[in-house]
């Protein structure tokens, strides 16, 4: 009995531990500057200031629509990528493909920090900065994906691609019309992926754009909270920081579990 | 089919690592003997650049801030992730909401994440200062600081990352054989002698992965420094990506700047390799 009382209220304690702070932001950035230090529930001084100061300040909702295009077009690119590699690396025979799935494994133990100036200078030299294709391109393809769909297809029996090349299938259409449709989980893990991590990077927008008409927006919140723009306010700052969580944060609301599961799928790959 | 299909369907992936991964490891090497600031030629220096960084005091310092930060963060981690995975394992009511709670933080960036504990942090109007003068004890600074600044950072990383290490223990804990509980059961042994001998060497393997997860991170650091304290004071956290950010973007040393990431790549494999030997031995 003890040992249950003692059971919950660590894990109810753990639990506000991670909610609270969270809720405090939001009512937070609804309060007056002066009753920010407070633990509070509902907001202090109910007040809609903060986000219209963020508004006129910042071109925040730019950057949403940015930050929106360059997820969603990316994270397309990437499962379109990473299943024609997945399917060829699963399902066909050519010469080169032990080598190429080195070459992934190679990529994936890759720290970044040495990519990264070199990677830049690319962006310059095809004249990239400043553009959304600085955005997108460098994360069309992605090595995680790739292994991810290489492993769901291969465990698809072989009668079905076989069916679909009687009936004189291509592998185009066998890939996204026949074999797509039974591994929606796999589909549903990488676009969560993709797109969180996406939408949540700062550090290469901050490098590849200086515009601020293409800037996303984890990008915009960084520059706008470090810079002097927010003059030291700190309610406008949470403000900006909140309009950055709410959309993934939504997201997670509907998806939850498939969230829980694909981020413990990527971190057992490794 | 087609013989030249598979190549057509592995195309992007060649194409990209080619552009994204290939050129850039081996430019990354080249540039590390050049002097350039993008704009004139290039200008080969021979080993100057490796010369400079054994002796800049600056990249021994966030050499330092990373292992300072790696030697809570690490042990915090583990702590925090095994004790709530344990709990969760037992059978508890809600045990969704509280995973699904738990796992807030690492859904959110960590410009989010940054901002909000810069607040609670805060010296004067900060949450944490506040209770703390509440029950009569002094306000700490714990981002002006210079000898706390970095431990501050490494305590909301682990709080913005535990959700995920929680769920990997989870796993790590359910595929432990009940049999082998069961067995100790029967032999009598104790609560504390059942996790030292059998679910801790069961679960070295996910320890293994926070590890080397968490050392990854700890060399990745970048919006939390820059947002939190701009790398001070005093250069206390300064990480490694901001100084190899600092070097490129505000002084335009882009041959030093590569020399710097190299080395911290290189110091990352060299650790996750000893680490790997390391739980290799205790297996």
């Amino acid at each position: 009995m003890l040992q249950t009382i003692l059971k919950y209220s660590l894990l109810v304690l753990a639990a506000l531990s991670f909610i609270y702070p969270f809720i405090w932001m939001l009512s937070a950035s609804l309060s007056s500057e002066s009753s920010l230090g407070e633990l509070t529930l509902l907001p202090v001084d109910f007040t809609w200031n903060n986000y219209v100061t963020v508004f006129t300040k910042i071109p925040l909702d730019r950057a949403f629509l940015n930050s929106a295009l360059v997820a969603v077009l990316t994270t397309g690119l990437v499962l379109l990528s990473g299943a024609m590699v997945g399917y060829a690396l699963a399902r066909l025979d050519f010469v080169g493909k032990n080598i190429i799935f080195y070459l992934i494994i190679f990529t994936m133990t890759l720290p970044f920090q040495i990519t990264l100036i070199p990677n830049y200078i690319t962006m310059v030299k095809l004249g990239w900065v400043d553009t959304y294709l600085a955005l997108i391109v460098p994360f069309a393809l992605n090595s995680l994906s790739v292994l991810l769909f290489r492993q769901a297809f291969q465990s698809l029996p072989q009668a079905l691609i076989d069916a679909a090349r009687i009936d004189g299938a291509g592998e185009l259409r066998i890939i996204f019309q026949v074999l797509i449709p039974n591994i929606f989980p796999t589909v549903l893990t990488i676009t969560i992926l993709t797109f969180m991590g996406l939408w949540n990077e700062a550090l290469w927008p901050l490098i590849v754009i200086r515009d601020e008409s293409t800037m996303t927006m984890p990008q915009l919140v960084t520059l706008f909270s470090v810079g002097g723009r927010a003059e030291g306010q700190l309610g406008v700052k949470i403000a900006a920081a909140v309009m950055l969580a709410i959309p993934i944060v939504v997201l997670y609301l509907f998806f939850q579990k498939h969230f829980i599961r694909s981020m413990a799928s990527s971190g057992l790959k490794d | 089919m087609k013989k030249w299909m598979p190549y057509l369907l592995v195309s992007p992936y060649l194409l990209h690592f080619s552009v994204f991964v290939a050129f850039p490891v081996v430019f990354s090497v080249v540039l590390t003997f050049h002097s350039w600031n993008i704009i004139s030629p290039m200008k080969y220096v021979g080993l100057a650049n490796y010369r400079h960084l054994i002796h800049d005091r600056l990249f021994w310092q966030a050499v330092w801030n990373t292992v300072r930060f790696l030697i809570v963060h690490i042990p915090l981690q583990i702590l925090v992730a095994l004790t709530l995975a344990e709990l969760l394992n037992r059978t508890v009511r809600g045990a969704s909401f509280f995973r699904a709670a738990f796992f807030l933080p690492v859904i959110v960036s960590g410009v989010v994440v940054t901002i909000l504990w810069q607040q609670l942090l805060s010296y004067n109007s900060g949450i944490l200062n506040r209770l703390l003068t509440t029950v009569g004890m002094a306000r700490v600074a714990w981002l002006d600081d210079p000898a706390v600044a970095m431990y501050s950072i490494a305590v909301m990383a682990t709080w913005k990352n535990v959700g995920l290490y929680i769920i990997l223990f989870l796993v790590g804990l359910q595929s432990v054989p009940v049999q082998l509980y069961e067995a100790a059961d029967l032999e009598g042994a104790t609560n504390w002698q059942k996790f030292r001998y059998i679910t801790l060497p069961m679960i070295n393997p996910t320890i293994f992965t926070v590890v080397v997860l968490s050392t990854i991170g700890g060399f990745s650091l970048f919006v939390e420094p820059y947002i939190m304290t701009e790398g001070g004071p005093m250069n206390t956290t300064l990480s490694a990506v901001m100084y190899i950010y600092r070097q490129a973007f505000q002084y335009y040393h882009m041959g030093y700047s590569a020399t710097l990431g190299f080395c911290f790549a290189l110091i990352i494999l060299f650790v996750v390799i000893i680490q790997r030997r390391y739980v290799e031995q205790e297996v």
